[in-house]
């Protein structure tokens, strides 16, 4: 399980977050979704360790993670993944060296075993055969489904993913929602997902964290959601008329 | 100013913490050596032959009375070459195809979130993406500089062949001449500190991209103009102590 105590993030005079405090089941999709600008990003990138936050704590199953430094952290950050918004796949290496890079810094195993590893990943993912293309080569969805792929390669106990719909079709945002719901079930991962998807929202929301100005405005289910009084989260949520729609049908 | 030194400093430090395995970033740099070495070899040897024969020409030209022996012509031109040329003209041209590119690789990587994909997995990304390249340059310029030196002489040489302006014999026995083995060792020592300057400060400039394609751009710029600088100051003051 993950806990957020506190978290407050500024940068200059811009307080971007105002004391976040939420906790993170694992075996569930934790969505945090808000408008752009409420600090989403933000929030995440304090998670993993990507910013310090300027007050409160990350606690990683009992961990403080916020309190330890790089050498200290390495041990947690290997059972973390991540999926970047633009997948971060590295450029200059083939979908099995991406997949095999972080089995080739911090294990042991052989060189089959990790190819090994890497197939059952991409095999995982529907990408069997992929294994020597160049990021370069790729479709959207197919580097998402790669990010996905190194991601879960150190069979990780949190994944974190951040706006994971971006940029693809809506037939291709399914199939990794979907993709992402799976894996977390099967592997009872700490899922921290990222997004203002709406087809998400309601599709995985297992646990949901509204961000409003910085602040936790709401908390709660996709079944919650839409029958909420919250005049923000309700804005946001219904802000088109196809949603608007949708929600007068339940 | 000093709030970038310091930053620059850190980012060295923190670039030889002890790596994760030893393994993989010694194949990384096995392949910043060739991607330095082996690809800067081309357009240095281009260079190097021209530098030599264009100033073995104009020392001939310039000290063309019979009372100056034709043979000086090849003695100034080794001097020429070993001090200054190969060592500083190569490390400029270097800053150029190898310092833009690190800037601007690192740089990419940076804005396309991949440095934070090293940093999540647990990977100290100064480590695995700047000390590769700062042990290649170190390695690898000094071997380019003599490879430079050996070929600005054999330009002029040429020179000599093809202008006729100096016998070739008198060129040789002006290269044999008064030689000394201190002019080499300044040229290796110049080669090792410009070939740390270009990579470190390239790969500082590159690390610290921050916003979209063109950062990274301006990134590259800073980095080839900044080092290019250093070089010439470091040009100076080794030239200074070690003469």
């Amino acid at each position: 399980m993950i806990e957020i105590k506190g978290i407050t993030k500024t940068f200059g005079d811009n307080e971007v977050l105002r004391g976040i405090t939420a906790k993170f089941k694992p075996g569930k999709n934790n969505l945090i979704i808000g408008g752009s600008g409420s600090g989403k990003t933000t929030l995440l990138k304090c998670i993993v360790g990507l910013h310090e936050p300027t007050k409160g704590d990350v606690i990683f199953d009992g961990e403080n993670f916020t309190e330890m430094n790089f050498e200290q952290r390495v041990p947690i950050r290997t059972h973390i993944g991540m999926l970047f918004q633009n997948s971060a796949l590295f450029d200059s290496m083939t979908v099995e060296e991406n997949i095999m890079f972080p089995l080739n810094l911090f294990t042991n195993r052989t060189h089959a075993e990790k190819l090994d590893r890497a197939n059952f990943c991409l095999e995982r993912v529907n990408l069997k055969g992929k294994n020597k293309l160049y990021p370069s080569e790729l479709s959207g969805g197919m580097k998402k489904r790669v990010g996905i792929a190194r991601a879960i390669s150190m069979q990780p106990k949190y994944l974190f993913v951040d706006e994971p719909n971006s940029g693809l079709d809506p037939k291709t945002s399914i199939l990794i929602d979907e993709l992402i719901n799976e894996l977390t079930e099967e592997y009872q991962i700490t899922t921290v997902i990222v997004t203002h998807d709406m087809n998400s929202v309601m599709g995985i929301g297992d646990h949901i964290i509204f961000l409003h100005q910085g602040k936790k405005w709401w908390e709660g289910t996709k079944d919650e959601i839409a029958h909420t009084d919250n005049k923000e989260l309700n804005d946001f949520v219904f802000a088109s008329k196809f949603m608007r729609a949708a929600k007068a049908r339940l | 100013m000093f709030h970038s030194l310091g930053k620059y400093i850190l980012l060295l430090r923190l670039s030889f913490r002890k790596p994760e395995k030893f393994s993989v970033y010694w194949a990384e740099v096995m392949r910043e050596m060739v991607s330095v070495g082996v690809g800067s070899l081309g357009i240095i040897s281009i260079i190097s032959v021209f530098i030599g024969a264009a100033t073995t020409i104009q020392v001939a030209f310039q000290l063309s009375s019979p009372l100056v022996p034709r043979s000086i012509a090849g003695s100034i031109a080794r001097d020429s070459t070993i001090l200054e040329f190969s060592p500083t003209i190569s490390s400029l041209v270097l800053a150029g195809r190898v310092g833009s590119s690190m800037a601007s690789q690192i740089g990419t990587m940076r804005v396309t979130e991949q440095i934070d994909a090293l940093e999540i997995m647990g990977v100290n990304a100064p480590g695995y993406l700047i000390s590769p390249k700062i042990i290649a340059g170190v390695t690898m310029f000094p071997i380019l500089v003599i490879a430079s030196i050996a070929l600005g002489i054999f330009g002029g040489w040429l020179a000599c062949v093809l202008s006729g302006d100096v016998s070739p014999a008198d060129y040789l026995s002006g290269v044999h001449e008064g030689f000394e083995g201190l002019t080499i060792r300044v040229a290796i020592v110049k080669a090792i500190v410009f070939g740390f300057i270009i990579t470190s400060i390239c790969a500082y400039q590159g690390f610290y991209t921050n916003g979209g394609a063109l950062e990274v751009g301006q990134s590259a710029t800073k980095g080839v103009v900044y080092s290019c600088v250093m070089v010439l100051f470091a040009d100076l003051v080794i030239t200074r102590i070690m003469l």
